[in-house]
């Protein structure tokens, strides 16, 4: 564990410098919000913000990802036979992700890297970014991290932790990757105890001004079928316009579709990321549809979360609290309240 | 505008009561500032949940498609274009609504109120006839609504709901000399190469939710084109191309049908301002065939009748 302290200028600079040894992403202006984009786009970093619009899980996860190529040419001696495309697997950083975001990545691990399957391309994304997380010092009102395991200060899933003392960072490296990219970096100067004390005095003093009371205590003793057919659902699914905001947004959704695109005699073999909330996510090739209407999608997306995830791996529920989907459902469908209303149902 | 509230909730418990509706559509109070959701009350013991205020712009006719039964609906005036439009497109039968009306003046653009206050978070709203009061952690200011209207209302001539069964207030009155289009003209004016610019520009964020196609009450195709996977129209990757191919389609798809009610460009998760694309449509509808969307039942719309008049003039 190494403790440093950069001024403003001088972190950013450092961060300009170490594009030739890492893909460094920052959370940058994008019109009214922020996003993340690589330093590469020619944006420029701003650390001054609470979260990015869309969730980093893209530069671990693309929205499309091309798996294979293959020919259709007969003429080709390798006609029809798939090829993996290749991957670049540079080492990347994401620089000031918000700690949700990276205990997201710790909950989709779950998913794609454990001891039955490992999903060969996002496990070599993930290896290869380190991230350097930014502690939050004013969390959002809809941020509930504190609730399901995490928090604003959070150090589970990263590699580093920023903490923003106004002038200056206190970067704090907490794994062997954190290690590397600080000394990769360059620069700062050794912290001293008075800035270790303000970074400790923000991170006890973050997790108190989270107010969202999310109770997930119960859902793991609930049946499954009780939860199934409960009557709530009308009512919670009944603003529901299927659109993939929620979904896309979110940082532990992890659900893909894979397509073929094929232009003259040439294929290429996507993934693209898929939304539990769009008809066309479960409609079988017979034409039967097993989820047809809204409230089996809006379902389907919350049982997911907040019971099978819970019943599969016993780590709680599969989010992380960030907050994106409570503020930018268009019809304002709160998961705080409905998984207050399923850890209530009796 | 929060003086409805009362009201609706007066009218939609007798509704219920008497059994004239067996459902009553509105809004119920979002839990974060600026947004309400849309809710279904089937008892008039819980008509407390209704609530109205000047961040109701979704449009609630998307509620109706093909619901059967009596149903009790709050409209503004672009909402009750809307209805029209569904009526006259078979989605919903006249018999089957109680259309409630409100005499709108505009709802708050959410993105401009966030902007004013440089993006910092709102932590509460306070909303008070013709200013209104954002919060947060460490300001706090006094707006005029009227400069914050969404793009849509502050270009509106359709307040007044155009169809209703009781209407709740007096009607408002309708602003004239306003030019709806100044926006789309500037477009016209822009050679191919940066019309192409302009619009390649415009969807550059698009994630492809399809929030815009969703929250519209005239996109309710069994399938979308975009879901048609045999044949498959439009590729499902980010690449450019489709999401131009979504975009142009969609807004061709409303041509002629569009009431301009504001809720795609309302919903985007990504600010995309895609109403430029179906304002030109209105703009051609009004035109080349005199139509504005959803203000008559007794007439149909432009693209379903032939007539030996129509404009033809892009046949060379």
């Amino acid at each position: 564990m190494t403790d440093k302290i950069f001024t403003r200028e001088e972190w950013v600079k450092a961060l300009e410098l170490l594009k030739s040894k890492y893909r460094v992403f920052v959370p940058a202006k994008d019109g009214d919000f922020h996003n993340f984009f690589s330093l590469e786009d020619g944006k420029k970093p701003d650390f001054d913000y609470q979260n990015t619009r869309k969730s980093p899980k893209s530069v671990i996860y693309p929205q499309s990802e091309r798996m294979f190529e293959y020919s259709l040419d007969e003429a080709d001696p390798d006609v029809n036979i798939l090829k993996e495309s290749p991957k670049d697997y540079t080492a990347q950083a994401v620089v000031g992700i918000r700690p949700c975001d990276a205990q997201a990545f710790q909950i989709v691990k779950r998913n794609f890297d454990n001891p039955e399957f490992k999903d060969p391309w996002w496990v070599q994304h993930f290896e290869s970014t380190t991230l350097i997380g930014l502690g939050c010092n004013e969390p959002c009102a809809t941020c509930f991290c504190t609730e399901v395991g995490g928090g604003p200060f959070h150090e589970s899933g990263l590699d580093a932790l920023l903490v923003d003392l106004g002038d200056q960072f206190l970067i704090r490296t907490l794994t062997d990757k954190g290690e590397v990219f600080l000394g990769e970096i360059g620069g700062g100067i050794p912290a001293d105890d008075a800035a270790i004390k303000s970074a400790e005095e923000l991170a006890s003093a973050a997790p108190g001004k989270i107010k969202a009371k999310v109770p997930t205590d119960k859902l793991r003793g609930k049946v499954i079928n009780e939860l199934f057919d409960a009557p709530f659902w009308e009512d919670t699914a009944f603003a529901c316009l299927n659109c993939g905001t929620c979904t896309y947004l979110c940082p532990t959704c992890w659900c893909f579709d894979i397509q073929d695109e094929i232009q003259g005699k040439a294929g290429d073999r996507m993934r693209n990321w898929d939304s539990c909330m769009f008809p066309l996510f479960t409609l079988h090739g017979s034409g039967h549809n097993p989820r047809d209407n809204k409230l089996q999608r809006v379902r389907q997306r919350f049982m997911h979360k907040l019971k099978y995830y819970v019943d599969k791996y016993d780590k709680g529920i599969q989010c992380s609290g960030c907050g994106r989907c409570v503020r930018y459902c268009p019809v304002n469908i709160d998961i705080r309240g409905v998984c207050k209303v399923m850890n209530d149902f009796a | 505008m929060l003086k409805y509230t009362e009201k609706i909730r007066e009218t939609a418990s007798k509704l219920l009561k008497d059994k004239t509706v067996d459902v009553f559509i509105g809004y119920r109070k979002g839990t974060v500032p600026m947004m309400n959701e849309p809710v279904l009350v089937n008892d008039p013991e819980k008509v407390d949940q209704l609530y109205w205020d000047n961040f109701c712009g979704l449009n609630l006719c998307n509620y109706l498609t093909k619901r059967t039964g009596k149903i009790g609906i709050v409209a503004n005036g672009c909402n009750s274009r809307n209805i029209v439009t569904h009526i006259i497109e078979n989605q919903i039968k006249r018999e089957q609504l109680y259309i409630v009306g409100i005499p709108c003046e505009g709802m708050i653009d959410h993105r401009a109120v966030s902007r004013v206050v440089k993006q910092e978070e709102i932590l509460e709203i306070e909303q008070d006839g013709l200013t209104f009061t954002v919060k947060g952690a460490t300001f706090e200011e006094t707006l005029e609504k009227r400069k914050y209207l969404q793009r849509n209302c502050s270009t509106c001539t359709h307040h007044n709901p155009v169809i209703y069964d009781e209407m709740l207030g007096v009607e408002v009155e309708e602003p004239s000399g306003i030019d709806p289009y100044e926006d789309v003209k500037k477009i016209e004016q822009m050679g191919s190469e940066q019309k192409q610019g302009f619009f390649t520009n415009l969807i550059a964020r698009c994630i492809r939710c399809y929030a815009c196609r969703n929250a519209c009450p005239l996109c309710y195709c069994p399938t979308c084109f975009v879901d048609e996977s045999a044949p498959q129209w439009v590729g499902k990757s980010t690449d450019p191309t489709d999401t131009m191919t979504f975009h142009f389609l969609r807004a061709y798809h409303c041509a002629g049908r569009c009431t301009d009610c504001g809720a795609c460009e309302r919903v985007c998760p990504m600010g995309i301002s895609m109403r430029q694309f179906t304002k030109k449509l209105n703009k051609d509808a009004q035109e080349l065939f005199s139509w504005e969307a959803g203000l008559t039942l007794e007439k149909r719309p432009p693209l379903d009748v032939y007539r030996p008049d129509d404009y033809n003039d892009f046949i060379k």
